[in-house]
């Protein structure tokens, strides 16, 4: 079976001044499947990850050569909407980041500002909040402060907020790193269930997790990706010395 | 006792002693105003207008034309000095053209009040013909509270998290949309307790408005921005300095001086309060 890539790098290279971060990285990320990113820390994966919602444009000299292709277009064109581009590729970062607003508001942000009708989100909000498996925790308090939720549920109305603009791809970046075991699993089992509507990729420090979760798995190491594979494979035989000695623990 | 104890207790006593003499300091500068200016406040003596120059009556007109001066003034210089602030901060620019702001905004905060005045004079009142008024004192006032604004602004704006940058944008906001929606609000609190403070000092100002705005003696209230004005520090330095009756200007001096620091406290106890609603209310 051939998978449609959803989302690819073709020589992607990126540099943070004269720091070559990325270097030729060919990876696809397939439609409605989870991916996993994993290696040690520094490599890149963040970096990475942010690249397929151009949030590397933030960081003063950065460059970037090679292409990002979301649906077959070159996210890194020069008349790309980069809003169209992030509403398309939802983020959610590794410490949970709510706004200081109602958990409502959370959850209708990206839909307000692209002045969606009223009663549109009303009916947006409550299906995300379903989605992301929060709306029986918060329903009766839709009106309350977001930081009034505990860390794995700020986390998933994060998430909820993500998924109210109905993106095709959501990046995780070490989603539960900031979470405790119960959060973490509730989230892994989360992301099973996402992958039914939209296709996720998710960095992890943890290689147990990406075993869990992930239905393809992506090794990379000082900025190169060395190993793509479907994560069983990698897993029970993986082909580069790197992986083997990353996934038997010896960098951690 | 060792070498290490004597000297730490010297030292804790040493500070013990001159939070001591601070605190006689303030309490002795109170009682100097209050006592002498604390019974000459009255009902009268905040709703009427001067009578039989300045020795009798109230001074409800300076009241008005302090009130005015500062509120116009903080219309003027509040949405300037924030939008400044947000250049500062937020869109990318070029570095040398920061650099310049920078400077200028510092070199502003450093000029003595004075200069303050005649720059008004000649700008406002001069080239612009807004003649001695509201408007031009309060543009003159607006000036002075400029650096004070835009650095409370600036510190706000900054202390946001970058994560509720990065959250917006991600969610595919434009940097506008973050700016008004997620920056601003977020910062507002505290650019208003910063601000706060300001007025604090745009209200008790003397010098910017002496060319500028105030007037010595009238009995009429301002019918519009254009008019001239009384105001409260100007009214004690005009007590104090024209007259031949100076055994019932003087007391009218101090009473003027309560009833000014009384309106600076007021604020000021606002910001406090708005401040500590504030860190009620947030957490992270
Ligand atoms: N904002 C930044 N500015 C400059 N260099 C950065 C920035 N963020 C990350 N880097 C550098 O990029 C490299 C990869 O970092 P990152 O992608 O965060 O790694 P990982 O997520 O795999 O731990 C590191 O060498 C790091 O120092
Ligand atoms: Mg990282």
């Amino acid at each position: 079976m051939v998978n449609k890539a959803h989302i690819s790098t073709e020589d992607l290279n990126l540099w943070f001044g004269e720091n070559h971060v990325l270097k030729d990285v060919n990876f696809p990320v397939y439609d409605k499947k989870v991916t996993a990113m994993i290696g040690p820390s520094g490599c890149g994966k963040s970096t990475l990850l942010r690249c397929f919602n151009r949030m590397n444009d933030l960081i003063p000299e950065t460059k970037i050569k090679g292409k990002v292709l979301l649906n077959g277009n070159n996210i890194y064109a020069p008349k790309t909407d980069i809003t169209e581009v992030r509403t398309k590729v939802g983020m959610v970062f590794q410490k949970p980041n709510p706004f200081p607003k109602s958990v409502f508001k959370n959850v209708a942000f990206g839909l307000s500002v692209r002045g969606e009708k009223k009663n549109k989100i009303d009916e947006i909000v409550e299906k995300s909040l379903r989605n992301a498996w929060l709306w029986d925790e918060v329903k009766d308090r839709l009106n309350s402060s977001a930081f009034s939720l505990s860390g794995g549920q700020q986390q998933r109305l994060c998430i909820a907020r993500a998924l109210a603009n109905d993106p095709d791809i959501i990046l995780l970046d070490e989603p539960t790193s900031a979470l405790d075991p119960q959060s973490t699993a509730k989230i892994e089992e989360l992301c099973l269930e996402l992958k039914k509507q939209v296709t996720i990729l998710i960095v992890t420090h943890n290689i147990a997790q990406a075993g869990r979760i992930s239905d393809y798995t992506a090794f990379m190491y000082l900025g190169e990706m060395v190993e793509f594979d479907e994560t069983q494979r990698m897993f029970t035989i993986p082909k580069d010395k790197r992986t083997e000695a990353y996934l038997s623990g010896v960098f951690g | 006792m060792n070498r290490r104890k004597i000297f730490e207790f010297t030292g804790v006593n040493l500070l013990r002693f001159f939070i001591l003499i601070t605190g006689i300091f303030l309490l002795v500068f109170l009682y100097v105003i209050f006592s002498r200016g604390g019974k000459v406040v009255s009902w009268e003596f905040l709703t009427q207008a001067p009578r039989k120059y300045m020795t009798e009556g109230g001074i409800y007109p300076a009241i008005v034309g302090t009130f005015w001066l500062t509120v116009i003034s903080m219309l003027l210089a509040l949405p300037l000095g924030i939008f400044t602030a947000i250049f500062l901060t937020s869109y990318a620019k070029p570095a040398w053209l920061v650099r310049i702001v920078r400077v200028a905004i510092n070199t502003l905060a450093g000029v003595p009040s004075i200069i303050y005045g005649l720059f008004g004079l000649t700008v406002f009142v001069r080239i612009f013909h807004f003649d001695v008024s509201i408007l031009s004192g309060s543009l003159t006032l607006g000036v002075l509270a400029l650096p004070v604004i835009i650095n409370a602004s600036e510190e706000a704006l900054r202390s946001v998290p970058r994560d509720f940058r990065e959250a917006s944008l991600a969610l595919g906001a434009t940097e506008r949309q973050t700016i008004l929606r997620i920056l601003l609000p977020t910062a507002l609190p505290n650019i208003l307790t910063g601000t706060i403070i300001s007025i604090g000092r745009v209200a008790g100002e003397t010098a910017p408005i002496l060319f500028t705005a105030a007037t010595f003696y009238t009995r009429m209230l301002p019918s519009s921005v254009m008019d001239e004005v009384m105001a409260l520090p100007y009214h004690i330095y005009a007590l104090l300095t024209e007259g031949s009756h100076a055994e019932k200007q003087v007391p009218i001096a101090y009473g003027t001086a309560v009833v000014l620091m009384a309106m600076v406290l007021i604020i000021s106890a606002l910001a406090i309060v708005i401040r500590y609603n504030i860190r009620k209310k947030r957490k992270w």
